[in-house]
C-alpha cells in the first residue's frame, strides 16, 4: 500500500511512535496505535480484513524489538498472546469473524485469568464465511456474550483510521488496568478507508501500565489473585519470581482450584463487577443535539458517518434530532441512555446498524420508546439519505 | 546408638523435594496407582539437577489428568484450555527465550484437540520440554478412547475395542521436527529424569513421551488390574533401544503379551533455534 | 559372586572395599495411596504394609522386622512413588553420632 505511512516506514524502522501527519488506512492507523502503545507481541493468522494489520505488524515489530508470529490459527493466536502476556508483554492480535469465533474459548480463559490482551476484530458481512471483502457490523454482541459463561469485556467502535489508532491504544491501557481481553470493534469500511492520522509524539501517547506485586519476590507468598478495592489484583508475570498460579478453573486468591459454588459466584461476580462498576471511567461517546431532542439516533462505526451527516441535515431543517455515537460498545452506555429518557424530551431512538438489531436489543431492554431500526445483514453501509428518511418519518 | 536403632524410621511430613511442589495442595488429586504422579515427581528432581534458577523454570499444562501438573509445581505454572498449552507455552517461551518452558499434557489434549499445534511447535523448532504422558485414554473424563489407545483396546466410546489405529509418537514427533524424541515409562524413574534434564538443556523443541498407568478408566476397562500391574507390563515387555531404532517400528501394542514395547532416546539433534 | 559355567566362584577384587551404603527409610504416612509400586520394585525387600491406615483409609508402608539394616539408599521407592510419599537419607558412618546425608 504506497501511502505515506509506507514511505516513512521505510525510512523510520527504528522509531516506535511515526510522530507526525499521514494518510493512513485504518488497518495501518490500529497497527500504528499498538506499536505506538508499546505491543511487542503480535500473534495471529490472516484473514480479511483484517490481514492488513498483520502485515503491517510483520514489517514494523522485528525492527523495534518486538515479537511477530503467524501462528498455524486463530486458536493459537489467542493462546500464544495470553501466554505472551503472562509473561509480560502488551500483546496483540487481529482477526474478522470466522477468527473471533474460533477464539471465543481461549478469550473466555483471558477473562479468567485476568490476563491483559487486545483483539482487533475488523468486521466483515456474516455470518459463516460471509461475504469476506465487505462491511459487516454483526459481531457486536458476540463481543460482549461469545465465549460461555458470564465476564466482563470492554470493545471499542473507531469509526475513522484516526480513531483506529487512538482507541486502540486506550485498548492497550485499558487491557492493563482492568485486566481484561479488550476488543477493537472496527468494521471493514473503517479499517479499508484510508484518511489522515495525526501521530502525536511518543511523551504524549498516554501509557498506563498493569498493576504489579507491591512486595519484593520471596518475602511473602504473592496471592495472584487478591483484588484490591477497585476489584482488580495486581499481577506478577513468569520469571519474577512470584511463583504464581494460574488455571482456567474456578480458583481461589492463591490461583489454587477451588471448585466451589461460593468461590465461583464470588470470582465470577468479581470480573463482571470490575467493569461494571468502572464503567464511566471506560465509556467514550460523542454526542450532540441530545439535550431537547424528540429523536436520537444512535450508531457506531462507519455507519456514524452517514448518520451525523442525516443528523446535521434534519437540524438544518429545523427537527430536533440528536447524534449519540458510540465509542465504546461495551461496556454499553445505559447511564448517559438512560440520562436521556428521564430528561422526557427525547420520544424514539433510530438505530441504524449493519447487523440485524444488535445494537437496538440493548437500547429496547431501556426504554418503552419506540426504536426505529434501519437493518442491513452486511455488505453495504446504509447511505445517509436512509437515514435522513428515516428521522423524517 | 546400634545401628538397629538407627535406622528405625522416623515418621516424616516433609519430602526434601517439596520446596518445587505446592505441597500445601498434597495429596494430590490422582488416583492411586496412576502414573502422573511419578511423572510430576521426576520433573520436580529435574528442575533442581537443571543448574537453572527455579525462577526461570516454567510450567504450562493443558486440561486432563495430565494437565493438573502444573497446579503441583512451585514455579509460575498455567493451566490453559483444552488442547492450547502449546501455542500458549510458545508466547511465553518467545516473549522471555530465558525461561525454561515445560509443557506437561496428556495423550489426548496433546495429539487430538491439541494436534496442530503439536505439528507446528515441533516444525518451528520452539524452545519447548513437552511432556506428553501418555495414558492411552481421556481418564479425567471416565475413560474415552483417544488417538493413542491401541487398536483393539477397550474404552467407554469403543466398548468392543478401538477401531482406529493409534499414533506412533515418536515417529510423529521426529517427521514434524523435534530435536530431541525420547519413549520411557513411569517404571523407568532415571531414565526419564535424564531425558527431562537434556531436553532442558536443548534450545529446541525436545518430545518425551511416557507411558503411565489409568487404572481407574483405562486399566480397569482392559482387565489391567491396577497401576502395578501395568507397570508390571512396562518391566516384562519394554526393550531400551536408545539411539535411532527404526521409528517407524514403534506402535505399542499392549494387548498382545508377545509384542515388546520399545522406549529408549531415540532422537537427539540440532536444529535451527526458533526466533533466536 | 559371580559363578562362571565351570563352577569356579569369582568375585571383584575389591570387593572387601565396597560399601553397600545403609538408608534410612521416611514415610509420609497421610500421603500414601497404598499403590503397591515401593513394596514391590525394593530390591531387598525393605518394606511391608503397616496395620495403620491414614486418613484416607490407605495402608502406608513400613520397614518390616527384621530388615531394619537391609535399605541400600537405592532410592528407588522414592522416585517411583507418585504421591512423594517415601524417601531415604543415606546413614553415614561416622563415628559416635549418626548423621543423615540430604536425600537425593
Amino acid at each position: 500500500m504506497p501511502d505515506s505511512a509506507a514511505a516513512k516506514v521505510r525510512t523510520n524502522q527504528e522509531q516506535r511512535v511515526l510522530t507526525g501527519t499521514h494518510f493512513m488506512l485504518g488497518d495501518h492507523a490500529c497497527a500504528e496505535g499498538a506499536l505506538a502503545a508499546g505491543m511487542d507481541f503480535f500473534g495471529g493468522y490472516p484473514i480479511t480484513p483484517s490481514t492488513e494489520i498483520a502485515e503491517h505488524i510483520a514489517r514494523r515489530l522485528p525492527a523495534l524489538g518486538g515479537r511477530f508470529v503467524q501462528m498455524e490459527d486463530e486458536l493459537g493466536s489467542m493462546a500464544a498472546i495470553i501466554g505472551a502476556s503472562a509473561a509480560g508483554a502488551r500483546s496483540f492480535t487481529a482477526t474478522s469473524g470466522p477468527g473471533f469465533s474460533l477464539m471465543m474459548e481461549n478469550i473466555g480463559l483471558a477473562a479468567m485469568l485476568e490476563v491483559p490482551c487486545v483483539v482487533a476484530d475488523v468486521m466483515r458481512a456474516s455470518p459463516s464465511t460471509g461475504l469476506p471483502t465487505m462491511v459487516g457490523q454483526s459481531d457486536i454482541l458476540q463481543a460482549r456474550w461469545g465465549s460461555h459463561g458470564d465476564y466482563g469485556i470492554i470493545a471499542y467502535t473507531p469509526a475513522s483510521p484516526q480513531e483506529c489508532f487512538d482507541l486502540t491504544v486506550r485498548a492497550f491501557n485499558a487491557a492493563d488496568k482492568y485486566r481484561v481481553p479488550v476488543f477493537i470493534m472496527m468494521d471493514e469500511v473503517v479499517g479499508h478507508m484510508t484518511e489522515r492520522v495525526i501521530i502525536p509524539t511518543a511523551d504524549e501517547v498516554p501509557i498506563i501500565r498493569r498493576k504489579g506485586p507491591r512486595h519484593p519476590p520471596g518475602e511473602k507468598p504473592f496471592l495472584s489473585y487478591e483484588p484490591d478495592e477497585d476489584l482488580i489484583p495486581p499481577i506478577a508475570h513468569a520469571g519474577d519470581g512470584y511463583k504464581v498460579h494460574m488455571t482456567g478453573l474456578t480458583h481461589d486468591e492463591r490461583g489454587y482450584p477451588a471448585l466451589t459454588a461460593e468461590v465461583h459466584d464470588k470470582l465470577i461476580n468479581r470480573l463482571v463487577d470490575k467493569i461494571r462498576i468502572n464503567a464511566a471511567d471506560i465509556e467514550m461517546y460523542e454526542e450532540f443535539g441530545t439535550e431537547d431532542a424528540d429523536t436520537i439516533v444512535i450508531s457506531f462505526g462507519c455507519t456514524a458517518r452517514s448518520a451525523r451527516q442525516a443528523v446535521n441535515q434534519a437540524r438544518a431543517e429545523g427537527m430536533k434530532c440528536g447524534f449519540l455515537r458510540l465509542m465504546t460498545v461495551w461496556p454499553f452506555p445505559e447511564t448517559r441512555i438512560r440520562e436521556l429518557i428521564k430528561g422526557g424530551k427525547v420520544k424514539r431512538f433510530i438505530v441504524p446498524e449493519i447487523n440485524l438489531g444488535q445494537l437496538r436489543r440493548e437500547i429496547e431492554r431501556l426504554t418503552q420508546l419506540p426504536v426505529l431500526r434501519l437493518n442491513h445483514a452486511g455488505g453495504t453501509m446504509p447511505v445517509p439519505n436512509a437515514i435522513l428518511e428515516l428521522i423524517r418519518s | 546408638m546400634s545401628v538397629t536403632e538407627q535406622v528405625i524410621q522416623p515418621a516424616a511430613d516433609i519430602h526434601p523435594i517439596d520446596n518445587l511442589l505446592r505441597a500445601d495442595r498434597l495429596p494430590h488429586i490422582l488416583c492411586p496407582g496412576c502414573g502422573i504422579g511419578t511423572v510430576i515427581h521426576g520433573y520436580a528432581h529435574a528442575i533442581a539437577a537443571s543448574g537453572f534458577d527455579e525462577n526461570d523454570h516454567v510450567c504450562v499444562s493443558g486440561i486432563g489428568c495430565s494437565g493438573r501438573a502444573a497446579g503441583y509445581m512451585n514455579v509460575d505454572s498455567y493451566h490453559a484450555t483444552h488442547g492450547r498449552a502449546l501455542p500458549f507455552a510458545l508466547g511465553i517461551a518467545v516473549h522471555n527465550p530465558k525461561l525454561k518452558v515445560t509443557v506437561i499434557s496428556g495423550d489426548g489434549d496433546l495429539t487430538a484437540i491439541g494436534g496442530n499445534h503439536l505439528i507446528h511447535a515441533a516444525r518451528r523448532n520452539v524452545n519447548l520440554n513437552v511432556i506428553c504422558i501418555n495414558n492411552f485414554n481421556y481418564g479425567m473424563t471416565g475413560g474415552q478412547v483417544g488417538p493413542t489407545t491401541p487398536l483393539g483396546a477397550r474404552g467407554s466410546t469403543a466398548p468392543d475395542g478401538a477401531v482406529e489405529e493409534p499414533f506412533n509418537l515418536p515417529y510423529l514427533a521426529k517427521a514434524t521436527g523435534a530435536e530431541f524424541v525420547a519413549r520411557w515409562t513411569i517404571l523407568h524413574v532415571r531414565e526419564f529424569q535424564d531425558a527431562v534434564l537434556r531436553s532442558m538443556q536443548k534450545t529446541g523443541f525436545c518430545f518425551i513421551e511416557v507411558l503411565a498407568p489409568c487404572p481407574t478408566s483405562f486399566g480397569r476397562a482392559n482387565k489391567i488390574g491396577d497401576g502395578l500391574h501395568e507397570v508390571e507390563i512396562y518391566r516384562e515387555r519394554c526393550r531400551i533401544e536408545n539411539g535411532a531404532p527404526n521409528l517407524q517400528d514403534l506402535d505399542i501394542d499392549l494387548i498382545d503379551e508377545n509384542k515388546s514395547i520399545t522406549v529408549g532416546n531415540f532422537v537427539d539433534i540440532e536444529r535451527r533455534p526458533f526466533m533466536q | 559372586m559371580t559363578k562362571s559355567a565351570g563352577n569356579v566362584v569369582r568375585q571383584p577384587m575389591d570387593l572387601p572395599l565396597a560399601q553397600v551404603p545403609l538408608g534410612r527409610v521416611h514415610v509420609i504416612a497421610e500421603r500414601c495411596k497404598q499403590c503397591d509400586f515401593c513394596i514391590t520394585y525394593c530390591p531387598t525387600d525393605v518394606l511391608m504394609y503397616s496395620d495403620e491406615i491414614n486418613a484416607k483409609g490407605y495402608h502406608y508402608p513400613m520397614v518390616a522386622e527384621g530388615k531394619e539394616t537391609s535399605c541400600v539408599h537405592c532410592r528407588f521407592c522414592d522416585l517411583i512413588c507418585p504421591e512423594l510419599a517415601i524417601y531415604t537419607t543415606e546413614v553415614l558412618d561416622a563415628g559416635n553420632a549418626t548423621e543423615d546425608s540430604d536425600a537425593g
